[in-house]
């Protein structure tokens, strides 16, 4: 009924392979990036830019970026907070060390060098797998913040250890430090998330994602019928590392404007963003965002909910907060181990059919 | 669809909180507290403090200068995502001043409230330059800053040892954070002048593990260690320093590692250890019968009551108390009763508060005199030694309140801080 397929004909195989092969979905979606790109920042202040939206838009990067490793190549890392840092720090020394260098070049510079830090640390998937894989990455995750906060060089020799994001300008319109305007800052991070969220979606289709998705699904079978895996493994590490330095350079620089490596990206994080992807959807690119949205908007939902709306005492919704979310996990893991994403996916199969189930 | 209706519902709380704040016109000051997590132990203390201050203050007076005060608390757990989203969450109901009880909260803030015209507080914590109000025009660090307390430190450890620290070994044991580092370049400067070696043991958040910084003390055998911590890392460091047995009146702390419940885990152990105050101890103040019969008794207080009198009750008190004169000054200033967060910044600047002042607020010798002026926003800086007394389970002052060594913390208060401006493009105001 709502999802009609009939009289939607492909006469290509491009158009039969095209990521949203059903007309309306195209047109929800088109209308969702629209909404997004072109009402939203008329709309947008400071407290939903700063509490909602900017969060939900660097956490799914940074949940994009491990769906890479994890969920499409079977790569357990749990070095995320870690590679976030290395993003974070390449940003802030490369605009601190040339001013003028395009903010947009900057992160996308310093997910290149984050890219190149993940191959480093993705060197042992050659011969170690599974849960060893995970202790070896937990490993690149202590060792990158205890270097940041030993070595002064990457914090500028600063007396306190913090990083700081200085003002910087894109077309004239400042979109970093505290004097940027909501819709700038928005903006700024909804092109990066919208082009790498399309790249993604493109690059886990073509013949790169599917020597992931072979090596995730049984390496052996891959490697015998000829699917490289240091090739494989390596690439998904650069790829995912470098989404995730994206994200921490948009963390560092547009978010959060200042950092301090243990508060800022400790292995908290790397949990946050691992329990992200598996509620929202593993192998999944719409997975990343709703884990990410959910994950992000609830706490922050439910304490205006409950602190604003009833008035009960903050220490007792902080506490409140973490029992719900925890039991909601619990709840969702159980009835759909999949993640969101297939709660999503079986929504769209039955509205397709109504109002004939059978 | 889900999402949507849920996101809708918090609009639609939003916009009703946004209408019901406009409505009334209070004093409104946020309390960006914790009460959960590793350093919900020293925020409750504080963050009660705080509360019961205004209380009293509307209950009493009814609130200052005849405005009620409106205190909305919001929960950061110490973390500074959360407390960014506070800020944001308060600062369109008219929040007047910020006091986030956090170091890496604050330097979270420091650009921010600068741009938005909000004063903050941050009650010798935060970034210590920020005590030269030429280059931080809304960010405040009075009655003492960090570096202020670790010239006092090394003055006292120094007369000590008869005026002479050459060759002597001082062990710092700090939270690995902005917090925790801030000390380190004055230290670093004081031993060049003093000739003492310097020895830095960090300690990762939350700090529950020092096994190994305690082992190398063990070794080392410093003359004295200086303690920066904060939080459950406060009572480990002491619970360790007895088990290896250092002598605890070597062992002396920061204001922020001198309350009751950092002390009192180790028992009689803990017998002897010292730190800094900022401010008088116990509840032996005029203030306290208003305060137990006006809010404690009328059942108003924030927390369960238990906390009166204790270092971190008194000192979120203060904070009050300091937020409380200065937006009495703001009125003064500016003839108004409603005030605007950037009238409380002019009052803040302009704060004055003598001992008579203090006497009347029913805190005779509580504090140091402050005088805060455009250049000095850092307040007199003094501070004096206090004792942990295990037996009778209190802390007892020991010393009076001296100054730091202004000669060494100026200059670097001076090269900090002139850093900053260069890195953020900003022109030092003229303070005439």
């Amino acid at each position: 009924m709502f999802y009609r397929e009939s009289g939607d004909f492909k006469t290509s195989y491009r158009a039969d392979q095209q990521t949203f092969p059903l007309k309306l979905d195209r047109w929800v979606v088109w209308l969702f990036i629209a909404f997004a790109f072109l009402v939203v920042p008329f709309l947008i202040n400071d407290y939903w830019e700063k509490s909602v939206l900017l969060p939900v838009l660097v956490w799914s990067m940074a949940a994009l970026g491990l769906n890479i490793l994890t969920g499409y190549c079977g790569q357990v890392s749990l070095g995320t907070g870690g590679f976030m840092a290395v993003g974070a720090y390449a940003s802030y020394k490369l605009t601190t060390a040339m001013p003028e260098l395009n903010l947009f070049i900057v992160i996308i510079l310093s997910g290149g060098i984050t890219a190149m830090v993940g191959v480093l640390f993705g060197l042992p998937s050659l011969r170690i797998k599974g849960f060893y894989l995970a202790v070896a990455t937990l490993a690149s995750q202590f060792f990158l913040v205890w270097l940041f906060n030993k070595v002064p060089w990457f914090y500028n020799y600063s007396a306190s250890g913090q990083i700081t994001a200085p003002e910087r300008t894109i077309l004239g319109v400042i979109v970093s430090g505290p004097n940027a305007p909501p819709w700038a800052t928005y903006l700024f991070c909804l092109t990066l998330v919208v082009i790498l969220a399309i790249v993604a979606r493109n690059l886990t289709r073509g013949r790169i994602g599917r020597s992931w998705m072979a090596i995730r699904d049984m390496d052996i079978a891959a490697e015998i019928i000829g699917v490289p895996p240091l090739a494989a493994k390596l690439s998904a590490f650069a790829v995912s590392s470098f989404y995730v330095g994206v994200a921490g350079a948009m963390f560092f620089m547009i978010y959060l404007g200042a950092a301090e490596p243990t508060e800022a990206f400790g292995i908290d994080k790397s949990f946050l963003v691992l329990f992200m992807i598996i509620i929202g959807g593993l192998g999944s690119i719409v997975g990343s965002f709703i884990g990410a949205t959910f994950l992000i908007l609830l706490p922050v939902l439910l304490k205006n909910i409950l602190v604003g709306g009833f008035g009960w005492p903050t220490d007792l919704v902080a506490h409140l907060i973490l029992m719900i979310i925890g039991g909601l996990i619990m709840f969702f893991l159980i009835v759909e181990p999949h993640g969101l994403t297939q709660l999503w996916r079986i929504t769209k199969e039955k509205l397709r059919l109504w109002p004939f189930p059978h | 669809m889900k999402y949507i209706k849920l996101l809708f519902t918090t609009g639609v709380t939003l916009i009703f909180l946004a209408i019901s704040t406009m409505a009334s016109a209070e004093l409104v000051f946020p309390s960006l507290s914790y009460r959960t997590g590793p350093y919900a132990p020293n925020g409750i203390q504080f963050a009660d403090g705080y509360e019961d201050y205004f209380t009293l203050l509307n209950e009493r007076d009814g609130g200052i200068g005849g405005e009620p005060i409106k205190v909305i608390e919001c929960e950061t757990g110490y973390n500074t995502e959360k407390g960014v989203e506070c800020y944001e969450s308060t600062k369109g109901q008219g929040a007047l001043v910020y006091q986030p009880l956090s170091t890496g909260i604050t330097y979270q803030l420091i650009p921010k409230v600068t741009a938005d015209d909000i004063p903050m507080h941050s009650m010798g914590y935060g970034r210590t330059s920020a005590a030269n109000g030429k280059v931080f025009s809304h960010v405040f660090n009075y009655p003492g800053t960090y570096w202020d307390a670790a010239s006092i430190i090394i003055k006292y450890v120094s007369d000590q040892e008869g005026g002479d620290l050459n060759g002597k070994k001082i062990a710092l044991v700090y939270h690995n954070s902005a917090y925790g580092k801030e000390p380190i370049r004055t230290l670093e400067e004081l031993s060049k002048k003093h000739g003492y070696e310097l020895v830095l043991l960090a300690v990762d958040h939350p700090g529950q593990e020092q096994k190994s910084q305690w082992l190398q003390i063990r070794r080392d055998r410093p003359d004295y260690v200086l303690m920066w911590g904060w939080g459950v890392m406060n009572q480990v460091a002491i619970q360790e320093a007895a088990n290896i047995r250092y002598p605890m009146d070597k062992f002396i702390g920061v204001w922020w590692s001198a309350s009751e419940n950092d002390v009192l885990p180790a028992g009689d152990s803990a017998n002897g250890y010292k730190a800094i105050a900022m401010h008088g101890v116990g509840d032996d103040f005029p203030i306290y019968e208003d305060m137990r019969k006006h809010v404690l008794d009328a059942g108003k207080a924030a927390g369960d009551g238990s906390n009166l009198g204790t270092v971190l009750y008194n000192r979120g008190m203060y904070a009050a108390m300091l937020a409380a004169e200065a937006a009495k000054t703001a009125q003064e200033i500016h003839d108004t009763r409603a005030l605007t967060p950037s009238q409380m910044r002019d009052g803040m600047e302009a704060l004055k508060i003598d001992q008579a002042r203090m006497a009347e607020l029913g805190l005779p010798n509580f504090g140091p005199e402050i005088n805060v002026t455009c250049e000095n926003h850092g307040g007199p800086g003094l501070g004096a030694i206090q004792q942990w007394d295990a037996g009778a389970k209190q802390w007892s002052l020991i010393t009076d309140f001296t100054g730091a060594d202004r000669e060494i913390v100026d200059a670097l208060i001076m090269e900090d801080s002139d850093a900053y401006a260069a890195e953020n493009n900003i022109t030092p105001r003229d303070c005439g």
